[in-house]
């Protein structure tokens, strides 16, 4: 009975098409790149409704912008989402998230396997703004049951989490959020859509550091917020309630599952300022066209990377979720059939080293894998917590965020798979004695 | 940025409604063809109050170049447009009847959209009546359910996409240019 129109397309064939169509003026194959601050309006009235949300279209790019519109799409798209809203940075997105919902007295459940920006924006920034986080072992989804209160507006936790490659049990974690009308917000930047669609799974909201695979190369910084469209926000106050900053505007009521961002673009980015730039919208989508191609090799190298340290005399453990040995290898394979990602951690062998001296060695003796603070580049990446991102705390307070002084973080690129092999194997030599 | 022509789009998202109901009251090629070939759209339930859903709907095919039809029995004037209390009221041809109503009033105005001759019934997001539409499927009118007008010109429109909106829509093709 479906009519000819009617055609559910691939995914590989949306992350190249999704959210864009040629425009009729010049036939532009590429996204243009439309660097503007602002658009003409037709005439006085269009202006008016648009001003009004009455109708669709561009007023000011800290607002919406034609070429950051079709990096939101797409990535809707790719997530099987409703929508989406690009923002400045993938911290910026989860700011923008919390920020829509929440109000002071609320309280979140968080995961406690998590980037480190995002424990410090939870625990301290939005503590500022008077919500309370309770952080919870996000292995038993019991952990996060118990934390929940009468106060708790959301569940947060990351599909792969940092630093030990924990998997987020993302169905029964949303059969908890539903029995309790509130909404589950996933981190999916270390899997990206083509590894894992949290909305399958029961997922409310996920949100993307667009920097990391989505992106893909390392050039540009953006974020993504991205609606199941599934969630009832007919009772939550900050999405159905008359709101005080748009004159009374009801989003639910009235943009029905467009309501949440909606006002997520029409209110807190309008605020709070953190828009993507254009260009890194473009720069974003460039990565997002090659999406399944890159993680498909991204997996392969990481698995082997993973194996070949495995096996490796000075190395003491491998936290990487796609090795059959960590404890979350079953419930990868059901979440992330494809691969968990090509970001984990190893701990060295330092044998009569100081370990945080052995981790320095190992660090220095890299050729090719680069020493920075980022993941999800083409290029491979390392980097060593406890002489880094970690420093200021002791052993004992490393070994709570999940790292111990011997932990490094890798994340896989693309390079010939000898290559890094070369590069790890001559670093483990220098680290050891 | 339209969609133009022979645009392929699967609209799976956001329905209530079943696999096979969404063929059968959301078929895409059928709410183009509406969205193209009206003018005058009946909007049963359309509210005075300016933050009202069905305003918001009113307004936006207005400012499209639609001719908006209030229906509701308190009568008056809303967005310029005189009030008619039924649909039999009304003194011109209906294309469109948007419905705004609970449910369970949809068949009453399957039967007015009937009689009045309309083109097609529509019921709004999560207006749901199998009775209504199969009365108004059988008449020979088109219908839709379970979608939003005004989202439904949009994602064809380009403006729904300019929302960052999810509209499904895959094409290649370079769109006509609209006549100036």
């Amino acid at each position: 009975m479906a009519s000819e129109e009617s055609r559910k397309f691939g995914f590989e064939t949306r992350m190249l098409h999704a959210g864009h169509i040629p425009d009729p003026v010049v036939g532009a194959r590429a996204v243009p790149i439309y660097q503007t601050t602002s658009y003409v309006f037709g005439d006085a009235e269009y202006a008016a409704q648009l001003f009004e949300l009455k109708q669709y279209g561009h007023m000011y790019t800290r607002i919406s912008n034609p070429t950051t519109s079709v990096l939101e799409e797409r990535v809707a798209s790719l997530e099987n989402g409703t929508g989406a809203v690009a923002v400045a940075s993938g911290m910026a997105a989860q700011f923008a998230t919390f920020m829509t919902l929440l109000s002071p007295g609320d309280e979140i459940v968080a995961s406690s396997h998590l980037y480190g920006g995002t424990v410090t924006q939870l625990a301290h920034a939005l503590q500022k703004l008077s919500v309370a986080v309770k952080f919870v072992d996000p292995s038993d989804v019991s952990n996060f049951e118990q934390a929940i209160s009468k106060k708790t507006r959301a569940l947060f936790g990351e599909t792969i989490g940092n630093p030990r490659g924990t998997i987020l049990d993302l169905g029964p974690l949303s059969a908890l959020a539903d029995a309790h009308r509130i909404p589950l917000i996933v981190d999916n930047t270390f899997a990206t859509p083509y590894l894992c669609r949290p909305i399958d799974f029961g997922a409310t909201l996920v949100v993307h550091s667009a920097t990391k695979f989505l992106g893909g190369h390392g050039t540009s910084v953006g974020g993504i917020v991205v609606d199941s469209g599934k969630f009832d926000f007919g009772r939550f106050p900050t999405i159905a309630d008359p709101s005080p900053s748009y004159h009374g505007l009801r989003f639910y009521d009235t943009f029905g599952h467009y309501g949440f961002l909606m006002k997520l673009r029409a209110e807190t980015v309008r605020d709070t300022g953190a828009c993507i730039s254009p260009m890194n919208s473009f720069l974003l989508l460039q990565g997002v066209e090659t999406l399944s191609v890159r993680m498909t090799r991204h997996v392969a190298n990481a698995r082997a990377v993973a194996d070949f340290l495995l096996d490796h005399p000075s190395v003491s453990g491998v936290h990487y979720a796609g090795l059959p040995g960590h404890p979350h290898y079953e419930r990868a394979r059901k979440y992330l059939p494809n691969g968990p990602g090509a970001v984990f951690t190893f701990d060295l062998a330092p044998r009569g080293v100081d370990p945080r001296l052995a981790g320095r060695k190992f660090i220095d003796a890299l050729q090719l894998i680069s020493h920075l603070a980022n993941v999800g580049d083409a290029r491979s990446l390392v980097i060593h917590p406890a002489s880094t991102t970690h420093q200021q705390l002791s052993d004992e307070e490393l070994r709570q965020c999940g790292v111990g002084p011997e932990t490094i973080r890798l994340s896989v690129g693309l390079e010939t798979l000898e290559d890094l092999i070369w590069d790890l194997d001559r670093a483990l030599f220098a680290a050891s004695n | 940025m339209g969609s133009g022509s022979g645009a392929v789009c699967s609209i799976q998202l956001n329905s209530v409604l079943t696999a096979e109901e969404q063929a059968r009251y959301q078929d895409t090629s059928v709410i183009r063809r509406l969205l193209r070939e009206s003018r005058t759209v009946a909007i049963v339930g359309l509210s005075a109050d300016r933050q009202k859903a069905s305003y918001f709907v009113g307004s936006y095919l207005k400012s499209e170049g639609y001719r908006i039809v209030p229906v509701n029995p308190r009568g008056g004037e809303i967005l310029g447009e005189r009030v008619y209390p039924d649909l039999s009221s009304v003194p011109f041809d209906i294309d469109i009847v948007d419905v705004f109503r609970p449910s369970h009033e949809a068949l009453d105005f399957a039967k007015q959209a009937v009689a009045v001759r309309a083109r097609c019934l529509w019921l709004q997001l999560r207006i749901v009546d199998h009775a209504a539409a199969e009365l108004a499927l059988s008449a020979g009118l088109s219908v839709v359910v379970d979608r939003c007008i005004k989202m439904e010109h949009g994602r064809f429109g380009g403006g729904l996409h300019a929302a960052g909106m999810n509209t499904e829509i895959v094409s290649a093709r370079r769109p006509r240019m609209m006549k100036a």
